[in-house]
């Protein structure tokens, strides 16, 4: 359906422009003038000390969760690995003693530069070992290699987890979470 | 002979003492301050907080530490020069466009007398036009020898839009010569002291405001500032003419605008804002004296700020928009405006 614009026609007084462009500067001494004298108007956000928060749905860096006696939960299942799209997560598993956990991972590394925080890893997870919940922005870095996040760097995020893992774990200690964020259900 | 060599070592000391007083200290101090004032101000009014970082032992002055910390970036930083065939016309290029805008201060009176004026010359106005049009040279060598398609293109801009508003911005001001019957700043000046009926200051804007209104528009589009920016454009031209320039080429550049803004402000107050003088208040008293040379600058100041607030208030004009106003509006005004001027004279002679 053809739309009807209204054109303005102005007068000849504001197509002259002299006077309009005096109006002009009149609104911003204006504006100049109350934001002099109250803030209330100014967007700014003074980023280094300041930062607006973000969305409840941000994941954040991944860590890894721990069991009460403060081991890390991940059983080197490799179902986060499988699962991942973007192939960023490298497990590699060990035996250990526990005749309960058939594996742990010596090293678990997550190459945050290919990483998409897509959550798959945390979803394909049996064990509630891998969590996208940190709210933690990636941090910047001079090399590569500092973007691939070992287990060690992972666990400094990490948290007891109550989830049972192997039927066999007493579920009785609280969870905590390292960066004051709720980790979600 | 003795006597010869003392009269003209003075005459050089005192030239020199002048303009080191007006040109270096009061003109390039103003742009300087302009500097920050320009990003502060505009950040203000655009509800944001503008430049306040710079920080010397958590000192931050609000961002006033910005004009010390620019010149020492400028200066330090790489001064990178494109591949171009006229290195010499490259580097001569922000000269060009930097010392006219300085030396045109040397004819604009601040303050009552001889004493109060780099160099007394009949010239008056017409030494403004004449070394104040060599500015252009400046802008159009820098573009072309910048070797980049952007520059030239804002080069061809600067170059169409400073030569026309050159033709309308010369009329515009004849009625004030007319009025007047001088193109002596100082004479200017001083016959705005007088009082038209008693009690109306003889300004320049009161007998000429359609004059005022032109000038301001010629003379903001031969500083090529917004709403006339076109030649730099940044959203079409990345930096237009100056694209090339980087460290002190650039800052030549940059400051000589702001020198610019200084001068139409002194010029412009010496026109249409009566100069030096204060109405009704004459004499020869030293605190008279100080008292005039702040009424020179609180005016200058006042139109610099009206300057600045046009650049941000409003958005630029189209090219073609630019070179309509400038020959078929501002042109025919002044013409008109010269004409009237020209008519009311006669008549207030004859009666």
């Amino acid at each position: 359906m053809a739309k009807v614009v209204n054109r303005m026609h102005p007068d000849f007084a504001t197509q002259s422009y002299v006077v309009e462009a005096f109006k002009g500067v009149a609104l911003v001494t204006r504006q100049f003038a109350r934001n002099l004298f109250a803030k209330k108007d100014i967007v700014t956000v003074q980023y280094p000390e300041d930062r607006r928060p973000y969305t409840p749905r941000f994941r954040g860096k991944h860590r890894l969760m721990l069991r009460d006696d403060k081991s890390v939960r991940c059983v080197a299942c490799m179902l986060c690995a499988t699962a991942c799209p973007a192939n960023c997560i490298t497990i590699v598993a060990k035996e250990i003693d526990d005749p309960t956990i058939e594996k742990a991972p010596a090293s678990f590394d997550i190459d945050l530069l290919k990483c998409i925080y897509c959550g798959f890893c945390e979803e394909a997870c049996p064990c509630d070992a891998i969590r996208l919940d940190s709210g933690v922005h990636a941090i910047p870095s001079f090399t590569r290699r500092d973007q691939k996040a070992g287990v060690i760097n992972l666990l400094s995020l990490g948290g007891v987890s109550i989830a049972s893992q192997g039927g066999e774990h007493r579920a009785h200690s609280h969870e905590g979470t390292a960066h004051g964020r709720s980790s979600g259900h | 002979m003795h006597l010869v060599d003392n009269v003209l070592l003075n005459i050089v000391l005192m030239t020199l003492i002048k303009f080191a007083g007006f040109v270096l200290a009061f003109v390039m101090g103003v742009a300087t301050v302009l500097t920050w004032a320009e990003r502060k101000y505009s950040a203000v009014l655009q509800n944001r907080i503008g430049p306040n970082r710079a920080n010397v032992g958590n000192v931050r002055a609000g961002g006033l530490l910005h004009m010390l910390a620019d010149p020492i970036k400028m200066l330090t930083k790489e001064d990178f020069a494109p591949n171009t065939p006229n290195p010499i016309l490259f580097r001569l290029a922000p000269l060009l466009a930097f010392v006219p805008a300085l030396l045109v201060f040397a004819v604009v009176p601040f303050g009552p007398g001889d004493n109060f004026q780099v160099s007394n010359t009949s010239l008056g106005i017409l030494f403004i036009f004449a070394i104040g049009s060599l500015n252009v040279y400046g802008s159009v060598i820098g573009a072309w020898a910048s070797n980049n398609k952007w520059s030239l293109m804002g080069g061809l801009r600067i170059s169409a839009q400073m030569i026309s508003y050159e033709v309308a911005i010369g009329l515009s001001l004849c009625g004030i010569f007319m009025i007047y019957g001088s193109l002596d700043l100082q004479d200017i000046a001083r016959r705005q002291g007088e009082l038209l009926l008693g009690f109306i200051p003889a300004w320049g804007i009161v007998l000429q405001p359609v004059a005022f209104v032109l000038y301001l528009a010629c003379a903001i589009a031969e500083n090529k500032r917004a709403p006339f920016d076109v030649a730099e454009a940044e959203s079409e031209l990345t930096a237009g003419y100056w694209t090339e320039y980087s460290a002190m080429g650039f800052a030549m550049f940059a400051l000589a605008e702001f020198v610019e803004v200084v001068l139409i402000g002194t010029v412009g107050t010496t026109l249409f804002l009566g100069g030096w003088t204060i109405p009704g208040l004459h004499g020869d008293a030293w605190w008279i004296v100080v008292l005039e040379i702040g009424a020179f600058i609180f005016k200058t100041l006042f139109l610099v700020w009206l300057q600045m607030t046009i650049r941000w208030t409003l958005p630029r004009f189209r090219y073609d928009q630019i070179m309509r106003l400038g020959w078929r509006i501002l042109l025919p005004v002044a013409l008109l405006n010269l004409l009237v001027t020209g008519i009311v004279l006669t008549f207030i002679e004859r009666a």
